[in-house]
């Protein structure tokens, strides 16, 4: 069993308020991510969640019984941090049995416990050094380690992966996940990278300033963001927005272009607008049904594709392009947009247009 | 002790490792410099040389004059009497001495007790206007002890603490807690808060948690401080001499100025005691003086 759940969380430091009405629900073993931008509150919340950070207002619970009071001790979980905050005088051994001898298990208990952990983790060569001695990839599996070494109710993660290096992080990405499978516990995972929210996740929370944007499958997120800035954070190339209005059975933009208006849109006309539009929704090369024309601004070759930069009026297209893709800047383009997948936002809330009609 | 302390450090986050290149300035220094230092030195330690000289010189060569520098009989009797009395049995200077390390210590202790954990809490926890607290606890050493020397006398008569060691080691303590609570708070906003918090998951108590993961990081910071506390306490003259009289009960520092004044001053005594009286704190500065340059780099300096 391990099901959180944070309702209203209130926090604020002095002036800044770092989470304002926080609610997350957290179920039973699933893989929960809290994605957001640096400062959005995902570690207090997580804080929050463990007892660390007292809060103005709200509570959690932890598999349905009130925990807000509770010590850190109390409440039954464990946590991987940032920065790992490994004991640097105990030995890498020590770190591992620490939630072990704070529960006064016996030592053969704990050596078992130990032994399979490194196994688990592959550090059974490092259980003599001290954390000084360790590489980042190592002591971030010491972590891990001291955190999966109990069975607690569930495991919080802020921003584990962070501080190795991008190949480390990918094959971190992978493990993870191999573990969360073969727990079936709870994790709620606090990251502000994307694609670690999209591989990994069952669940995401977007957190933008101490508030939930949204909350749903990464495929949910990514497939229908729930305002603007959803869009906008989620998504690599970052989604191109442009201005406009519907009028009539057309879109008409702000610099001028004019699409088909998509049949789901109940927008009435006039109402300022935002056409969001995903890299790889568009193309320079003959697809989809609709177009637009601009100019070749620039071109970002990536190995597997080219992100291509198109200048409408005084907007940027980004397009997603085959890596042989070639051009000069200011030579003049056709780009197709697959309509279907286009977002609408309104464009003084921010927020999606109904999609019922999809 | 030496060998624990440098154990500690040697793991712990609280270092000061100032290359030494930067230390010392570069390369050679100018002679004027070397000058100057040298000018410096000979004046600074030249009183020192002479109470050495004057402590085993038998008495007819320490009135000689013209002073002998270097042609004078050695002799130890001048520290035989500083532990000795005349008729056998222990000395007066031997008591105080003792009571100078008895008040001291405790009082170093006391201090050191009190302001750790004082200095951890302002450090991790939000206290309500916790800056104008801590100018408060600091401003208790504003003024010099012989400010308050009076209004103490007069409270401690009060209360029956005059002529007591417990008065000395009471007033001491005092002095040297809001020094502690300062210079600790340094050193432990070094240690991160998160091994508490890492430690409060595994499912310590925030105490335990303290305790096993923080207090030992914070051992450097700990002796440094403490030495400083006890070479204020060793060293304090105003409060010893207005708060004490007898002899059973005097400190060291009234006990040698003490041996001053009357009719004929025995000087090579005075000097023997003055010698014992400063070994202990330039043995304790030795031992810690990897942690003294650290506390006063890194502790004392507000971030």
């Amino acid at each position: 069993m391990g099901t959180v759940a944070a309702h209203g969380l209130c926090k604020s430091f002095g002036k800044v308020q770092a989470l304002d009405g926080v609610t997350l629900d957290v179920p039973d073993g699933s893989f929960f991510v809290v994605l957001g931008p640096s400062g959005a509150g995902k570690t207090t919340t997580l804080r929050a969640i463990a007892g660390l950070e007292k809060l103005d207002a709200g509570s959690v619970h932890l598999d349905g019984r009130d925990a807000t009071g509770d010590t850190p001790a109390e409440r039954d979980l464990a946590m991987v941090f940032q920065s790992y905050a490994l004991y640097p005088r105990h030995t890498v051994y020590e770190n591992i049995a620490s939630p072990l001898r704070a529960r006064r298990r016996s030592s053969s208990e704990i050596a078992a416990a130990v032994e399979q952990m490194s196994n688990l983790l592959h550090i059974e060569r490092l259980l003599k050094r001290r954390p000084a001695q360790l590489s980042g990839g190592e002591m971030q599996r010491v972590a891990l380690a001291r955190a999966l070494v109990r069975s607690p109710r569930a495991f919080l993660m802020d921003e584990p992966l962070t501080n190795l290096d991008l190949k480390l992080r990918v094959e971190m990405r992978t493990e993870l996940t191999r573990i969360h499978r073969s727990l079936g516990a709870t994790f709620v995972y606090v990251t502000n990278d994307q694609v670690e929210a999209l591989s990994m996740a069952d669940q995401v929370a977007v957190l933008k300033e101490g508030k939930v944007q949204q909350v749903g499958t990464p495929t949910e997120v990514y497939e229908r963001p729930a305002n603007q800035w959803v869009a906008g954070f989620v998504g690599s190339p970052q989604i191109s927005l442009l201005a406009c209005h519907a009028e009539g059975d057309r879109l008409v933009g702000a610099e001028g272009w004019t699409l088909p208006r998509p049949r789901w849109t109940t927008a009435e006309d006039g109402r300022p607008l935002l056409l969001g539009l995903r890299a790889e929704d568009l193309s320079v090369e003959q697809r989809g049904n609709a177009s637009l024309s601009g100019e070749l601004y620039g071109l970002e070759p990536l190995g597997d594709r080219t992100v291509v930069d198109v200048r409408v009026g005084t907007e940027i297209l980004k397009v997603k392009a085959r890596p042989t893709v070639t051009g000069t800047p200011g030579e003049r383009l056709h780009v197709t947009v697959d309509l279907d997948r286009a977002h609408l936002f309104d464009a003084g809330t921010g927020l999606a247009l109904s999609e019922a009609g999809r | 002790m030496a060998v624990s302390v440098d154990e500690a450090v040697s793991t712990g986050p609280v270092r000061d490792r100032t290359p030494a290149a930067r230390r010392f300035g570069g390369r050679g220094r100018s002679v004027l410099e070397i000058a100057l230092l040298t000018v410096l030195a000979v004046v600074m330690l030249f009183p020192v040389l002479w109470m050495i000289e004057t402590s085993i010189k038998e008495n007819r060569d320490v009135y000689a004059i013209p002073a002998k520098f270097f042609d004078f009989t050695v002799t130890l009797d001048h520290f035989k009497d500083v532990f000795v009395a005349s008729g056998g049995g222990r000395s007066t200077l031997s008591v105080a001495f003792l009571n100078s390390v008895v008040v001291a210590g405790v009082s170093t202790v006391l201090a050191t007790v009190l302001g750790v954990p004082a200095a951890w809490a302002y450090s991790r926890f939000s206290v309500k206007a916790k800056k104008d607290q801590l100018f408060f606890i600091l401003s208790t050493r504003f003024m010099p002890p012989v400010v308050v020397v009076i209004p103490i006398f007069l409270m401690y008569r009060q209360v029956g603490l005059i002529d007591t060691k417990l008065g000395l080691i009471l007033i001491y303590a005092a002095f040297n807690v809001p020094f502690t609570i300062w210079m600790m708070k340094g050193f432990v906003d070094e240690v991160p808060a998160e091994y508490e918090d890492a430690a409060m998951l595994d499912g310590y108590t925030r105490l335990q948690a303290f305790w096993k993961f923080t207090l030992p990081l914070l051992v450097p910071g700990i002796a440094a401080t403490a030495v400083f506390a006890l070479i204020f306490s060793w060293n304090e003259f105003v409060f010893a001499i207005f708060l004490t009289s007898s002899d059973t009960v005097r400190t060291a520092p009234p006990a040698i100025a003490g041996l001053i004044g009357g009719t004929t001053v025995d000087w090579g005594l005075v000097a023997a005691a003055s010698v014992v009286f400063a070994l202990p704190v330039l043995v304790f500065a030795y031992l810690v003086r990897k942690h003294l340059i650290a506390g006063v780099t890194l502790g004392a300096v507000r971030r």
